[in-house]
């Protein structure tokens, strides 16, 4: 089994820029990633996205390139196409890559898992034709295809780049249908003196406001009672706006209020999470260098909390000079020479988060759905269902997963794990903290039988 | 069946290459993310649930939501997370005869 | 007083009880632990069993099967009474041997076995082809099973959800995230937790699985329980594929095959391992080749509660007389005798099953 000093999980910008500052301290390092190419999903593909879809994507996409290219030159064993789906203590990585299990050992681990679409079940989201915001962005990142008859429907500033991109392309959205009210605009003007400190990206989000607004694509704000209609597969949204209901037919329904961290690996190994009013979903508990409960098990960037692209790189490399200083390649003193700027920069860059959690709170209809909608996509579980658990006694998710299924398909939980969460808390009338998650246990991605059973055989390696 | 799909594709270099889809035969840009190509061939129903048999496609194109399920190689498996291969037999999962779908 | 009966414990064991005794007519009150607890009940292999119990003590496979006979009447009424099925199968269940030599040392074992029982034990050793027409998708190293008729298996979580929602429909109190402190018998029982809360009750019934261990002790028992781990995993949902259930592979009522279990001494550690994954799919796969490139979607790992020996125990304090130890490791399939046999143990009437070899005095006093 190789061994190495670190081992980093997801080649997204923390990922990628925690293996670089990692590697020039002299560690030897492991950067394990299940997309073929690095970027993680912000830079998804960069490399081949040169030319118009460059264009289109914009100046802050192709920023990506640099990380990439410096991934390049690090001497890092970079492990593309590793999906990771077992982390035990030593550390021991499992993985499948190419059809083959493989294993690496490593002292010191560096989560970058990145970000989920925080999930937002409505009245017909599983239909074919339903997608998250997200999805549309790795389409045209990594595919160029994009959705000819388009509604962008929840909140945040993540529509608005698409809708953009989605002008720039030629191919606007038929509407966006905005779930934030005025009330939750004013509210958030209070956070405005700090969120001044990133002011560029307050400009940037002027600027595609005007974008939007040049091509005509209707905006509808204060929507509730959101539903995607269809019989097999989406043909309108339908909502409430400004006391009138609305349906506009199309053939793509994109769902976005936020992302949230993707806490998988890191719950695997027992790492702490607590609750987050302002982000609304559960955190890992981190130290200010990333540092865990778990002792050599670091997270960096959007996994510990959300923060953007430029801030996880920032994390990426002050997580990796802290396993650096742990291991005994540069001291302490050495070690908060490089981060100081990092802690500055990694600070102006998340100035505009508590702005932008205030202005685009998650669409409250989807964070406690309605008793018919489908909360659990791969069990079908629904909001009622839940409840119904909650009566039978259910205090956490656990019981809840035991007694219907709900967090037991393939997708583990990513998907319903914060519903199931929150609908308990609000029927038992407990916190969130008190409620609990799933016990997430590996595999945290599937795997074959026939890949676990060849581990028997050890030179069955495909690190090797 | 191109022109019928929900999804508009950019003009890219890649050369297109022959795999079947449920059995027909579908152009798809050698080396492209599969699921996204199936999408822009307008392929819209990836497989059915085994709970109700209810019809789903991709969800969020990143390999967390297990929506694009499709069988190959004699495995079910994402289709977001493989590429455009020549010759690739796709099948909705354990919806082909047996050995049907297996390459 | 609030209750007859105050049960220590929700999982499959404690519901059992309580429903079989809410039937009586008798006043329940079920304390139930928090959502993080050890529960067997969630993560056992949901076999109704019979063969390979009881080796060396004839009285636990005539239990087993007692229980095993009476799980279709006990089935049947959960369901009319929840409108929800506990996917019971009793078609029979393999012991899946890959050496001729092992297969028949068993079948001596069984055979002697069946004599104690007075005949009552049937089963039918198959060989390879044999096997292979019952269960097509077996492998080569298979060298042939041995077939017992009165086995089976059912849905464990929905055993457990339907107890839960039943012991309330019939107007049994559960009061869940409740860690039992201390028990005491001024006169009443009094069962206090660590909120608070005290129950009051004229018996108390601890089935509380792992938490006997320190439990039982304060109640007068010896109560000499330990876990033991059994790692399971579970497969993508496929198409049929198994026919019957064996120790090593079943398919569920909901298409996925599951796969157990390992049996390891690790105290209170539930988690998995990368080896103990591995060594159940090669195992699997040599019973099933196909399942090679079936995809596992979940694993976990669970803590058996094993006696010294194996067997249940079901004790009445010496110390506090009404209260009673009910544990043991086969949850499911003695699911209907503790919820229709037991209640005349505890209740001491004439039908009472005699559970003498039960008791723990057939362990040695620490």
């Amino acid at each position: 089994m190789q061994q190495y000093d670190l081992a980093i999980i997801g080649a997204g910008p923390a990922g990628m820029a925690a293996a670089a500052e990692a590697a020039q301290t002299g560690l030897s390092v492991t950067l394990l990633d299940e997309q073929n190419r690095p970027g993680g999903q912000i830079y998804r593909d960069v490399d081949r996205a040169a030319g118009p879809r460059g264009a289109i994507l914009g100046q802050e996409y192709l920023h990506g390139a640099t990380l990439t290219a410096g991934l390049g030159q690090s001497g890092v064993s970079h492990l593309s196409g590793a999906v990771v789906w077992a982390i035990e203590d030593g550390f021991r990585i499992s993985f499948t890559r190419h059809g083959r299990a493989g294993q690496v050992e490593a002292e010191r681990v560096i989560l970058a898992t990145g970000a989920l679409e925080r999930p937002m079940p409505v009245s017909g989201w599983t239909l074919p034709g339903v997608m998250t915001a997200g999805a549309a962005q790795i389409l045209l990142k990594q595919s160029g295809v994009l959705p000819r008859r388009a509604v962008l429907t929840g909140s945040g500033p993540l529509l608005y780049l698409i809708a953009a991109q989605m002008v720039r392309a030629d191919t606007p959205p038929l509407a966006l249908v905005e779930t934030q009210t005025a009330a939750s605009l004013m509210a958030s003007t209070r956070h405005l003196p700090g969120a001044l400190r990133g002011w560029r990206y307050l400009a940037k989000g002027l600027k595609m406001l005007a974008e939007i607004k040049r091509a005509d694509v209707p905006r509808f704000t204060g929507a509730a009672n959101i539903a995607v209609t269809g019989s097999t597969r989406a043909e309108a949204v339908s909502f409430r706006s400004k006391g009138q209901e609305h349906s506009i037919a199309c053939d793509t329904v994109l769902l976005h209020h936020g992302v949230v961290p993707n806490t998988q690996a890191a719950r695997s190994i027992g790492v702490p999470h607590a609750w987050s009013e302002a982000q609304q979903c559960f955190v890992p508990e981190t130290g200010t260098w990333g540092e865990t409960g778990k002792d050599g098990v670091l997270i960096a960037g959007d996994g510990a909390g959300i923060g953007g692209a430029m801030a996880a790189e920032f994390a990426g490399r002050i997580a990796a000079l802290k396993a650096a200083e742990e291991l005994g390649r540069i001291t302490a003193q050495e070690r908060d020479r490089r981060a100081a700027p990092l802690f500055s920069q990694r600070s102006r860059e998340t100035a505009v988060r508590p702005f932008l959690d205030a202005a685009y709170p998650p669409y409250s209809g989807a964070l406690r759905p309605a008793d018919s909608t489908i909360v659990c996509r791969c069990e079908e579980v629904t909001a009622g269902d839940i409840r119904s658990y909650a009566k039978l006694g259910c205090l956490g998710p656990n019981q809840a997963k035991a007694f219907g299924r709900a967090g037991m398909g393939p997708c583990q939980g990513r998907y319903c794990g914060l519903t199931v969460t929150a609908l308990l808390a609000e029927a038992n009338g407990q916190t969130p903290d008190e409620t609990g998650y799933y016990r997430i246990r590996p595999p945290i991605k599937p795997v074959t039988l026939g890949e676990l059973a060849a581990m028997e055989d050890p030179s069955a390696n495909a690190a090797e | 069946m191109k022109t019928d799909s929900p999804f508009l594709e950019l003009a890219g270099d890649a050369p297109r290459v022959r795999v079947w889809f449920d059995g027909q035969p579908l152009e798809l840009p050698a080396g492209a993310n599969l699921a996204a190509a199936l999408l822009a061939a307008g392929v819209q129903v990836f497989r059915h649930t085994p709970v109700s048999g209810a019809p789903r496609a991709p969800f969020c194109m990143m390999g967390a939501c297990f929506e694009c399920l499709v069988e190959t190689g004699g495995r079910v498996q994402q289709a977001c997370m493989l590429e455009v291969e020549e010759g690739m037999r796709i099948a909705r999962p354990h919806e082909a005869e047996a050995g049907n779908a297996t390459v | 007083m609030e209750a007859d009966y105050a049960v220590i414990g929700g999982g499959v064991v404690g519901l059992s009880v309580a429903w079989g005794l809410l039937r009586r007519g008798k006043r329940i009150t079920v304390l139930d632990g928090d959502d993080g607890a050890f529960r067997a009940s969630r993560g056992n292999f949901g076999l109704v069993w019979v063969q390979s119990k009881g080796m060396k003590q004839p009285r636990y496979a005539s239990w087993s099967q007692q229980s095993a006979a009476a799980w279709g009447g006990f089935a049947a009424e959960l369901e009319d009474g929840t409108g929800r099925s506990v996917g019971l199968q009793q078609n029979g269940g393999y012991d899946l041997h890959f050496s001729e030599e092992t297969l028949y040392a068993t079948v001596a074992q069984y055979d002697t076995l069946k004599d104690k029982l007075g005949g009552n034990y049937p089963y039918e050793v198959l060989g390879r082809n044999a096997l292979s027409r019952e269960e097509p998708h077996i492998g080569p190293k298979v060298a042939g099973a041995i077939l017992h008729h009165q086995d089976g298996h059912a849905n464990p979580l929905r055993l457990l959800v339907s107890l839960a929602e039943d012991v309330r429909r019939l107007g049994g109190t559960v009061l869940n995230g409740k860690t039992v402190t201390s028990v005491s018998k001024p006169d009443a029982f009094k069962v206090q937790c660590s909120d608070g809360t005290t129950v009051t009750a004229g018996k108390v019934v601890l089935s509380a699985g792992l938490g006997a261990m320190e439990l039982g002790p304060k109640l007068g028992f010896k109560a000499p329980v330990r876990p033991q781990r059994g790692q399971v995993l579970i497969t993508e949902k496929l198409p049929k594929m198994i026919n019957r259930p064996s120790l090593i592979a079943r398919q569920v009522d909901e298409g996925g095959i599951q796969i157990g279990a390992t049996n390891e001494e690790v105290g209170l550690d539930d988690g998995v391992t990368q080896p103990g994954l591995s060594g159940l799919a090669a195992e699997a796969i040599a019973a099933y080749p196909a399942l090679a490139r079936a995809q596992l979607v979940r694993s976990w790992g669970a803590l058996r509660i094993l006696s010294p020996d194996g067997l249940p125990i079901y004790q009445e304090s010496p110390e506090l007389p009404g209260a009673y130890l009910v544990t043991c490791h086969s949850g499911i399939t003695l699911a209907a005798a503790h919820a229709l046999f037991l209640p005349d143990w505890l209740e001491g009437t004439a039908a009472a099953p005699d559970l003498e070899v039960f008791s723990e005095d057939r362990f040695p006093v620490s």
